[in-house]
């Protein structure tokens, strides 16, 4: 049978491994990769939530629609942003991009 | 039981396309198995009886987000070589942080006692959500709605070519 704990176990490791992917990556798209494991990782505990603690108003479903967007525009401006720095310091790496740095 | 099984089988596969995400030493191989991990979450939420979230799910994250970090991959191409280092030198550091953070979130969420849930899940999805977003939570979906404008906006702004 599987309940709750199933999901929530679940998806604590998913969010640990894009944790550990935001954490050693060197390059930009794949800290966003990482970026991206995370929010589905609260995406699955919200829509758990709803199903096995509190389906009224399925409020789950609704936080995850809004996250889903948000992820999708934090893709969009973020790529904006390593396709501008590539262009100017022809490197995506973000231990290499230290321009303001002290 | 088929739920059980199901459940196991998203699992291995969620679990294990993204390792290769974030292990992976090339950067395309890692982009691509960015779709299986999608499509399990997908999976997921059709198990938890959301179908309309899996199929969004499907369509901007499986569809749009990943061909977006395709293409902007294939733009950089001059730092994603296979000879270039990939990962900085902070992994024991992510090792000992995601590890902790794994066993500190799995003590605490099986441990805590959640209330069973008092009334099941309305079996007719689309129609409560849309009902829930346009009542109750009528601002977040304006505000959601403003942030669209604004990230698309940004996003032209930042990577247009300057003359």
């Amino acid at each position: 049978m599987i309940g709750l704990a199933h999901y929530l176990v679940a998806s604590a490791l998913l969010f640990a491994i894009g944790l550990f992917g935001v954490l050693t990556r060197r390059n930009a798209v794949a800290i966003l990769m990482g970026i991206e494991l995370m929010l589905n990782a609260a995406n699955v505990n919200f829509v758990a939530f709803t199903k096995y603690v509190s389906p009224e108003l399925v409020r789950g479903h609704v936080a995850a629609l809004v996250i889903i967007t948000l992820a999708a525009c934090e893709a969009a401006v973020g790529l904006a942003l390593v396709i501008s720095a590539y262009r100017h310091l022809e490197t995506v790496h973000v231990d290499e991009i230290n321009l303001m740095r002290w | 039981m088929t739920e059980a099984a199901a459940f196991y089988i998203l699992t291995g596969t969620v679990l294990g396309a993204a390792l290769v995400v974030v292990l992976s030493r090339n950067i395309v191989h890692a982009a691509v198995s960015l779709i299986p991990v999608l499509l399990g979450v997908a999976g997921y939420y059709v198990l938890l009886g959301a179908e309309f979230v899996a199929a969004i799910q499907i369509l901007i994250y499986a569809g749009a987000i990943t061909v977006l970090i395709l293409f902007v991959i294939l733009l950089t191409e001059g730092a994603t070589g296979l000879r270039v280092r990939q990962r900085n030198e902070q992994v024991p550091l992510g090792i000992i942080g995601s590890g902790a953070l794994v066993f500190l979130l799995i003590t605490l969420l099986t441990r805590a006692p959640w209330p069973p849930a008092a009334t099941p899940l309305p079996t007719y999805n689309p129609g409560a959500v849309g009902q829930s977003f346009l009542t109750a939570y009528v601002l977040a979906f304006e505000v959601t709605s403003l942030v669209i404008v604004a990230c698309l906006v940004g996003a032209i702004v930042i990577a247009r070519r300057e003359e």
